[in-house]
């Protein structure tokens, strides 16, 4: 387990070395966006009190949190996997190392891990002080750490599918595109149609949001463990599908 | 001498195409092992199958005794490869990206921190370490790709195209390397587009066609096999070329010849190997 641990440290050496490199950057790109986001929808279109009590603010800013663990996670792994897989080459070089997959899986995850959980925390951190009834709790960090582990295992078999720069755009257009404005971000999913609420259970952010808000919110809102469950197991889906395309070499 | 490397019937295919058909192989421990081809032949195929980067349909590659698709991290430990583009992570600087090699080895600090000093001392680019990537030059990137590969002493070094696009100094500087290298014990198998490049460095040739090893000796015995000496002649504009086993023979045939251009009478080089065994034109390796 130790020498597991200390290969998942190897494997994520290199990308903690080019997050220190380009933090200012990488700073910038995580908490714009959901700034953006912040502004637009929690104070341009919105305001008053929601159906579960609260302010909006306080509804949109664990949504927000939740779409910016998607944001920064998936693309900051898939972009450095697929810059280093398809143009410098050296993802090459680690493959032909003797490391085990799972442990080349979970490394390659720390960077989204680490940027997501910066973007998220800077940006809950904002969102207590404008909103106050939020909670600063335990299960919300739990909640923001599987998040992010989720969309940065997402984002890494996003890269290994892509055959290049542009089917990941089609990806992202695809898949996280429609999730940034669908999943309970801005809105109670319990708000739409039947219909499509199955289908926005279908997708990781849903849960993300669902499990967020209600840590963040513990006297408005019950914890939905079964969001919580389907953390892990579209967690557990997404590590599987990146070990086998490594394992088959299908990248 | 035994088999460092040692293939039998490999098979890959993309698809439809078949890319290394029923390949058998076997690489002598220390030798300096030239793979030539046209393009699309199957070279990189073959390299990037017993690098562990390309799985294969069927067959066996044997790599230091330890079966590649039984016991690959095994394998992998005794193998470096240098691929044809730097594979340098051009986010990082020259010593980050040793540090990650050396990691990826599971080299601790002290053991990583000695070879990078010793090889990059070797290699002249101590004053390069903590530069950016893209700060060097083609050549010293590539050295710095070799002191990456190098730094875990592997027994089989793999050159992919190690001097394409390099300038005539550099690639010398190169030549250089490999041979010390390959002097050191390091096994080294070498894809190249340069024929010279193999005439000069190479123990042994394999000459590989359509996913097949169509030749394989050491430059002078494939040399020998076509014919030692080469004439060489124009017909209507176009050289054409006949090989003799010795210069008396290749007199008569010359004295014999009715034509008006000018005849060259000379010792056969692998060049005229390969196009004699390929039937390409040895351009189409350039």
């Amino acid at each position: 387990m130790i020498d597991f641990l200390r290969q998942v440290y190897y494997v994520a050496w290199g990308d903690i070395r080019f997050l220190r490199h380009n933090f200012l950057n990488i700073m910038i790109m995580s908490v714009m966006s959901p700034i953006l986001y912040l502004i637009a929808f929690g104070y341009g279109l919105r305001t008053g009190t929601t159906d579960i009590g609260v302010s909006y603010v306080a509804f949109v800013i664990p949504g927000i949190v939740a779409l910016s663990s998607m944001n920064s996670s998936f693309s900051s792994t898939s972009t450095r996997m697929n810059v280093q897989r398809l143009y410098y080459k050296s993802f090459d070089e680690m493959m032909m190392c003797p490391l085990s997959m799972g442990a080349i899986v979970l490394g390659k995850c720390m960077l989204g891990l680490v940027r997501g959980l910066i973007g998220c925390t800077f940006l809950y951190v904002l969102g207590i002080f404008l909103a106050p009834e939020l909670e600063f709790s335990f299960a919300f960090l739990l909640c923001m750490v599987l998040s992010c582990i989720m969309f940065s295992l997402l984002g890494m078999m996003a890269a290994l599918l892509a055959r290049s720069h542009q089917s990941m755009n089609v990806f992202n257009s695809l898949v996280v595109l429609p999730m940034t404005f669908l999943c309970g971000t801005f809105f109670s999913v319990s708000s739409l149609p039947a219909v499509f609420q199955a289908i926005l259970y279908c997708l990781p952010l849903t849960h993300s949001s669902l499990c967020l808000r209600a840590a963040a919110l513990p006297e408005y809102l019950s914890f939905p463990w079964i969001s919580f469950g389907l953390i892990f197991v579209f967690g557990a889906v997404f590590f599987c599908i990146n070990l086998y395309l490594l394992k088959k070499r299908k990248i | 001498m035994d088999d460092i490397i040692s293939i039998e019937g490999l098979v890959k295919r993309f698809g439809d195409k078949v890319a290394v058909n029923g390949l058998d192989l076997g690489i002598r421990r220390g030798e300096l092992f030239g793979f030539l081809g046209p393009n699309g032949a199957g070279k990189t195929t073959t390299i990037r199958c017993i690098s562990t980067l390309t799985n294969f349909d069927s067959g066996s590659i044997i790599v230091n005794g330890h079966d590649l698709l039984k016991d690959p991290n095994r394998a992998k430990r005794c193998m470096g490869l240098i691929q044809q583009q730097v594979s340098l992570d051009k986010d990082l600087t020259i010593r980050e990206n040793m540090i990650s090699h050396a990691m990826y080895h599971m080299m601790g600090k002290k053991e990583r921190n000695r070879r990078i000093d010793e090889l990059s001392e070797y290699f002249g680019l101590g004053e390069y370490l903590d530069k950016p990537v893209d700060s060097l030059s083609g050549g010293w990137k590539k050295r710095a790709a070799i002191v990456c590969a190098m730094l875990h002493e592997p027994d089989i070094l793999f050159l992919d195209e190690p001097t394409s696009g390099l300038d005539i100094n550099a690639r010398r500087l190169l030549w250089d390397v490999v041979t010390n290298l390959n002097k050191s014990g390091t096994t080294i198998i070498l894809t190249t587009h340069y024929i010279e490049e193999a005439e000069a460095l190479c123990d042994r040739v394999g000459i590989i066609d359509h996913g097949r090893i169509i030749a394989l000796d050491t430059p002078e015995s494939l040399c020998d096999a076509i014919g030692s000496v080469a004439v060489e002649y124009k017909v209507d504009g176009r050289t054409s070329y006949q090989y003799f086993d010795s210069r008396d023979a290749a007199n008569t045939f010359v004295s014999e010849l009715d034509v008006d251009s000018e005849i060259l009478i000379r010792r056969t080089n692998l060049e005229d190997v390969f196009v004699k065994l390929t039937g390409s034109s040895a351009e189409v390796l350039r």
